[in-house]
C-alpha cells in the first residue's frame, strides 16, 4: 500500500528515516558503554524528526530535537558523567534478576499492540492522514496554529494537569536532594 | 506544499533550481569561513588595543592573514589521540561542534530578494517554516560536541570542563528560548524571512525598539552564555582546568574547536541581528541595478558591530564565577525573560491587558525576590550548598558507615 500511494522521494526518506531508527535502537541496547548508547539514541531521535518531516509534521519534528536529543539526551550523559562510568563495566552478573524473561514478554506485547492497532487504525497525520477526512495538516505556521489552538482550547485541561504533574515532579525533586542540616544534628 | 516559505521551491524542483540553491550553500560555506578568519583576526587586533599591545602584525597588511598562518601551521603538526582517549567519540567531537554552528547560518536572511534567470532568489540558504526553531535546535546540538570532547578525552579537567558546558548551555536555553518567543509573538511568524520583513518599516519596528529593550539583553547575555564566550567562559578557565574541553586535543582537531568557537560568535552576532535589529533592514538610495546590495552592507555593518560587542565584552568583563554563571541564569534572566514574555503577550491583545499583565509580573517579581531574600537569609547550611563545597557521593556512604552509632550522630 506504501509503494502504491507515495512517490520515490518519499519512499528515499521513509526508508531512510527506518533504517535510522532501527540502527539507532539496535544500538542503544548493544552497545556496552552507556555513552555509546545514548549517543546512538540520538541517532534514533534524528529518525523519528525525519518521519515527522517527511509527514508534514516541521514544528514536531523541531520539538523532536530541541526537547529530546537537545535537553534529555544531554541531561542523559550529563548523569553518566556525573557519576563517572566506568569503561569497561562488570556485566557477568545481572543487577535485575529475570529482566531478559520480562524484556521479552514485554517487547511482544507492545509489537502485537503496535501491529493491532496498525491493522485496525488509519493514518493520523500526514498525505495518508484519515483522521482530518483526506486533508493533511497544513505545514509550518498552519500547523502550529492547529497545534496551539487544540492545545489551548479542546485539551486545556489535560495540557494544564500536565503542567502542574511537571511542577510537581520538579518540587519533589528538590525536596529529595536537599539535605536539612540543622534536623541530622537534632537525631 | 502549501505552506513552503521559499518562493523559490513553490512550483516544483528543476535543474535551474537545484542549481541556484547549490550555489547558495557554496557561497554561504565561503563567506563563513572568510567571515571567521577576519573574526580572529579582529578580536586578536581589538583585544591588543584595548590592552596597550601591538597583537598580530606580521603577515599582510595589519597582520590580516595571521590567521591563515595559524590554520596551516595547525594543520601540519602532529595529531595526537591519547591513550585513554574513546577514540571514535574523540574524533567525532570536534565535527559535533562545527557542525551546528554552520547549520545555524543557513537561516539567516543576509539581503533582501533577487531575481536570477526569472527565479525570486531569498539571499539566504534556507527558509524553512519553522524557522528560527532550527536555531534553537542547533544549539541544543552543540551541547553534544563540547560535553563528548571533555568525555572522550579520558582526563580529569576536560571532563570537569564539559560537565560545566552542558550544565550551563543547558541552563541559559530557557531564558534563550523565552526571548525567541517573545519575538515570534510580535511577528506572528517563525521564519526569519517574515521576522526581518516585519522590522523593515524603521527604526521603531526594530524588535530591539518594538518589545522594550529588556529581550535583546536578556538574548544578548544567554547567547553569549550559550556559545562560552567570555565572560561566561568558566569552560575554558585556563587558571583552574588547565584548558578546558579540548585541553587534549592538538594539531587540525584542535582548528576545528577554534573555528567553531569564532562561527558560533559571528552566527550569534548575525541571529541577534536578524531578531531585534532588523537584519539587513535600513536606507537604501535608487541605484539601478545596485539596490539589492545595500541590504547585504547593512546587515554586514549591523554584524561587524555587535562582534565587536563580544570582542569588547571579552576586553573588559571579568570572569564569572560557575555559581554567578548558574545564579544569573536560573535567578535572574529565566523569571525576567518569562515576565516580559507575559507583558508582551498582554499588550498584543490589549494595552488595558498589558498593564494589568505589567502589573502582576511587578507583583510576582517582588515575591520571588523577596523569597529569595528568605532563602538567602537562612544562610548555606539551610540550602543546597554550592556544588564546589559538596562532599562527594563516596564521603557522604564513608561518613554514614563510619559513624558511631552510639552517639547518635551523623557526623
Amino acid at each position: 500500500m506504501l509503494a502504491l500511494t507515495t512517490t520515490w522521494p518519499d519512499l528515499l526518506v521513509f526508508v531512510t528515516a527506518a533504517a535510522l531508527i532501527v540502527v539507532g535502537a539496535l544500538g542503544v541496547i548493544s552497545l556496552r558503554n552507556p555513552v555509546h548508547s545514548a549517543l546512538s539514541l540520538i541517532v534514533t531521535l534524528f529518525g523519528v524528526a525525519l518521519s515527522f518531516l517527511e509527514q508534514s509534521a516541521d514544528f514536531l519534528a523541531a520539538v523532536e530535537i530541541i526537547v529530546y536529543a537537545g535537553a534529555i539526551v544531554v541531561l542523559i550523559l550529563f548523569v553518566i558523567m556525573f557519576l563517572g562510568v566506568d569503561r569497561h563495566p562488570r556485566d557477568e552478573v545481572e543487577p535485575l534478576v529475570g529482566q531478559r524473561a520480562f524484556a521479552a514478554v514485554g517487547a511482544i506485547v507492545t509489537v502485537g499492540g503496535l501491529v493491532f492497532l496498525m491493522a485496525r487504525a488509519h493514518w493520523v497525520t500526514g498525505v495518508m492522514s484519515a483522521s482530518t477526512n483526506g486533508t493533511p495538516l497544513a505545514s509550518g505556521q498552519g500547523e502550529i496554529t492547529q497545534l496551539g489552538q487544540s492545545v489551548f482550547t479542546t485539551y486545556l485541561i489535560a495540557f494544564e494537569v500536565t503542567a502542574a504533574l511537571l511542577i510537581i515532579a520538579v518540587l519533589g525533586a528538590v525536596q529529595l536532594a536537599r539535605r536539612d542540616r540543622e534536623s541530622e544534628v537534632e537525631q | 506544499m502549501n505552506a513552503l516559505a521559499d518562493p523559490l521551491l513553490s512550483s516544483g524542483v528543476t535543474w535551474a533550481i537545484l542549481l541556484i540553491v547549490l550555489v547558495k550553500v557554496v557561497v554561504a560555506f565561503a563567506v563563513v569561513m572568510v567571515a571567521v578568519m577576519l573574526m580572529v583576526w579582529f578580536e586578536r587586533k581589538a583585544i591588543s588595543d584595548m590592552q596597550s599591545r601591538i597583537g598580530p602584525e606580521r603577515w599582510g597588511p595589519f597582520g590580516i592573514l595571521q590567521t591563515l598562518a595559524d590554520g596551516i601551521k595547525l594543520f601540519f603538526k602532529e595529531d595526537i589521540v591519547p591513550a585513554e582517549a574513546d577514540r571514535v567519540v574523540f574524533k567525532a567531537a570536534p565535527y559535533l561542534v562545527l557542525i551546528p554552528a554552520l547549520v545555524t547560518f543557513s537561516i539567516v536572511p543576509v539581503g533582501g530578494t533577487v531575481t536570477i534567470a526569472g527565479h525570486v532568489v531569498q539571499l539566504q540558504v534556507a527558509n524553512p517554516p519553522v524557522g528560527i526553531l532550527v536555531m534553537l535546535a542547533m544549539s541544543g546540538l552543540s551541547v553534544y560536541g563540547v560535553m563528548l570532547a571533555g568525555w572522550a578525552s579520558g582526563s580529569k579537567y576536560p571532563l570537569l570542563s564539559s560537565v560545566r558546558a552542558s550544565a550551563q548551555m543547558i541552563s541559559y536555553e530557557a531564558a534563550l528560548g523565552l526571548t525567541i518567543v517573545t519575538v515570534a509573538l510580535a511577528t506572528g511568524s517563525l521564519t526569519t524571512r517574515d521576522i526581518v520583513d516585519a522590522q523593515a518599516r524603521g527604526v521603531w519596528h526594530w524588535n530591539l525598539v518594538h518589545l522594550g529593550v529588556v529581550p535583546f539583553i536578556i538574548f544578548l547575555i544567554a547567547i553569549t552564555a550559550e556559545s562560552n564566550r567570555p565572560p561566561f567562559d568558566v569552560v575554558e578557565a585556563e587558571s583552574e582546568l588547565v584548558g578546558g574541553y579540548n585541553t587534549e586535543y592538538s594539531s587540525i582537531r584542535f582548528a576545528l574547536f577554534f573555528l567553531a568557537e569564532f562561527m558560533n560568535t559571528v552566527t550569534a552576532s548575525a541571529m541577534i541581528v536578524t531578531l531585534f535589529l532588523g537584519g539587513p533592514a535600513g536606507w537604501a538610495p535608487h541605484v539601478a541595478y545596485l539596490r539589492w546590495i545595500f541590504p547585504i552592507l547593512w546587515f554586514v555593518a549591523k554584524t561587524a558591530a555587535l562582534a565587536f560587542t563580544y570582542v569588547w565584552f571579552r576586553g573588559a568583563l571579568p570572569r564569572l564565577r560557575y555559581d554567578q554563571v548558574m545564579e544569573l541564569g536560573w535567578k535572574r534572566l529565566i523569571p525576567l525573560s518569562l515576565g516580559w514574555l507575559l507583558i508582551v503577550a498582554g499588550f498584543l491583545v490589549k494595552p488595558a491587558y498589558g498593564f494589568a499583565t505589567a502589573a502582576a509580573v511587578i507583583f510576582a517579581g517582588t515575591l520571588l525576590s523577596r523569597a529569595f531574600e528568605i532563602g538567602a537569609a537562612r544562610g548555606p547550611d539551610a540550602v543546597l550548598t554550592p556544588v564546589g563545597e559538596r562532599p562527594s557521593p563516596e564521603e557522604e556512604v564513608r561518613r554514614y558507615f563510619d559513624a558511631d552509632p552510639d552517639q547518635g550522630s551523623g557526623q
